[in-house]
């Protein structure tokens, strides 16, 4: 091939890579640098009015962060989120995987379509919905429980139980895609591995145990790594269904960095809550991906 | 085979379990003013009626609403496209200097959520002069990393010598993406616009950021500060939902095999 050939080829690949590299410079690259760099000024309302307002002041941002009981209330919010959440979603994820998996379903695309369903209903919409399941008086939801035997529950306007509801929505609204994940790495286990173990005598939960669980271990890994970053990022469900409260017991990491931004208009301590909720999400990544290797899954 | 039935009755009981909130919220959205607010709660309307989305889009105007969903949707689609499928192609197929180096940043990047930069962007656009249109609320949608990911990861798979064959006859390389990869890309790019369409539809923190004029307002923003005038309006809300999700949920029916192909091809390669 000709080396003029070859700078045709470069100079149409530039050309075609050029808008897109453009648009992530612009609208994600930069704004996350700049996050960081905001992080450091006072950037607030009057900043907003004349930049000539903006003065770096350090670290003051986080060292006001640190010692704000409502920060530490949200930050408390979402890792409940996190260590309650992703074992309740992976489980779920995964048990919903291995009933559509099951070798003797009949009609399985129907029901795998139908638990994916709540994954690409609109947010907002589904939490309305729920707001009113989880009606005290008129909710279905207490209306099923009271058939047990159970009293109402205010479950929203109750500060003990009101992360609990918000965490069964998002629990039916996100276990649909994970489960998508495991069935795929399911179909990938060798049948004649489970049914050797089944010759050996082994019952289903021993075969689970330890043939299937060890075979889908890196799935579960890139699973909980995905639950994790999502249980970060709540921000519409407390937005639409509490408003962070109860006692502002719903107030999220996100939800805390809104107000800052765009409630009080300090851009410069939101842009601190924003770059700490990376560092958390990179850090639990981080510490999956080497208990993982530890424990040899990946 | 009662074994078989067994099973299959249980998954229908799940199913049905998992589908009851979205079922609910139609039967409920046909229902008049106040029914739903009675104990045991009702499940199906006594004399079904359009009440409910005759007054959404008589007196609250939502039909502005969902027009304006469907422009931001369609807009952000089609931009995405143009954006990220000729970059695609070219992480996959074209040589240039630095260009295996700028793919593994963009990889990397993947790991970094969008909010994170949503107070600078804010003030990014305002300067720009594009907050307060349906410009600031296409934007985040031009950045698509993931989608170049999904379609160069398609293109490694179309053989070179196709398209070494094309250049020796003289095709430039624009000609050869839209004669001879386009073609083959078919599936991918149906993926990818059902990715963009129904996030750009469901997305809410950016456009409630973004857009403060309420007739700029995309349904889910429009939804939410409905709902917050209206608690107490059951059957209304349950129809405004029903508006909000209804479109999703039929080009999800229609193009599942598409969406979920699309969601293993990113996840698990990713």
């Amino acid at each position: 091939m000709s080396s003029s050939h070859l700078g045709a080829e470069a100079r149409a690949g530039r050309a075609m890579v050029a808008p897109a590299l453009t648009a992530i410079l612009l609208f994600f690259a930069l704004p996350a640098l700049a996050s960081l760099v905001l992080s450091f000024t006072d950037f607030d309302i009057y900043a907003l009015a004349n930049l000539n307002n903006l003065r770096f002041i350090g670290f003051d941002n986080y060292q006001r962060l640190v010692t704000n009981p409502l920060f530490w209330q949200a930050m408390g919010n979402t890792m409940w989120f996190v260590v309650f959440g992703v074992p309740l979603v992976v489980v779920l994820s995964l048990a919903a995987a291995l009933l559509i998996n099951a070798r003797t379903l009949r009609w399985r695309a129907v029901w795998r379509v139908a638990l994916f369903a709540p994954f690409v209903t609109t947010l907002v919409a589904t939490a309305v919905v729920w707001n009113y399941l989880l009606h005290t008086r008129y909710g279905l939801i207490n209306y099923g429980l009271g058939l047990v035997g159970v009293a109402p529950v205010d479950w929203l306007g109750n500060p003990s139980t009101a992360l609990f509801a918000i965490l069964i929505f998002v629990a039916w609204k996100s276990f649909g895609y994970n489960m998508i994940i495991f069935l795929a790495a399911l179909q990938a286990v060798p049948r004649d591995l489970e049914d050797a173990a089944r010759v050996d005598g082994a019952n289903a939960w021993m075969r689970f145990r330890h043939v299937t669980l060890p075979a889908i271990a890196p799935t579960v890994l890139l699973v909980a790594i995905l639950t994790v970053a999502g249980m970060f990022q709540l921000f519409a469900e407390p937005y639409v269904m509490t408003q962070g409260g109860p006692a502002r017991s719903t107030v999220t990491v996100l939800y805390f960095m809104f107000e800052e931004g765009f409630k009080w208009w300090n851009l410069g301590s939101g842009s601190a809550v924003a770059f700490i909720l990376f560092l958390c999400i990179l850090a639990v990544t981080l510490v999956q991906l080497k208990v993982a290797k530890r424990v040899g899954a990946i | 085979m009662i074994r078989r039935n067994a099973l299959t009755g249980f998954a229908a009981l799940v199913a049905l379990l998992v589908l009851m909130p979205l079922i609910w919220m139609v039967s409920v959205s046909f229902m008049a003013p106040g029914e739903a607010a009675a104990f045991p709660p009702p499940l199906f309307p006594n004399h079904p009626t359009l009440d409910n989305y005759r007054t959404l889009f008589g007196s609250y105007g939502v039909g502005r609403y969902v027009v304006n969903s469907i422009i931001v949707s369609s807009l952000a689609t089609l931009l995405a496209l143009l954006f990220v499928v000729p970059a695609g192609f070219a992480f996959a197929k074209l040589r240039f200097k630095g260009r295996d180096a700028i793919f593994q940043i963009l990889v990397a990047a993947l790991v970094i959520p969008g909010q994170i930069g949503m107070l600078p962007l804010f003030l990014e656009l305002k300067a720009m002069g594009l907050v307060n249109s349906y410009a600031g609320a296409l934007v985040p949608w031009l950045a698509g990393i993931f989608g170049i990911f999904l379609v160069r990861q398609f293109c490694l798979s179309i053989p070179t010598e196709l398209l070494e064959a094309a250049r020796i006859d003289g095709a430039s390389e624009g000609l050869i993406l839209r004669r001879i990869v386009l073609p083959t890309l078919k599936p991918i790019l149906i993926t990818l616009a059902l990715f963009v369409f129904l996030g750009s539809w469901n997305d809410f923190m950016w456009p409630l950021i973004v857009l403060a004029d309420q007739n700029l307002y995309t349904l889910p923003v429009a939804l939410a500060a409905l709902s917050r005038e209206h608690v107490q309006d059951n059957e209304l809300m349950m129809a405004g939902s029903v508006i909000t999700v209804v479109p999703v949920l039929i080009l999800f029916l229609a193009l599942q095999r598409h969406y979920l192909d699309g969601l293993l091809a990113g996840s698990v390669k990713g």
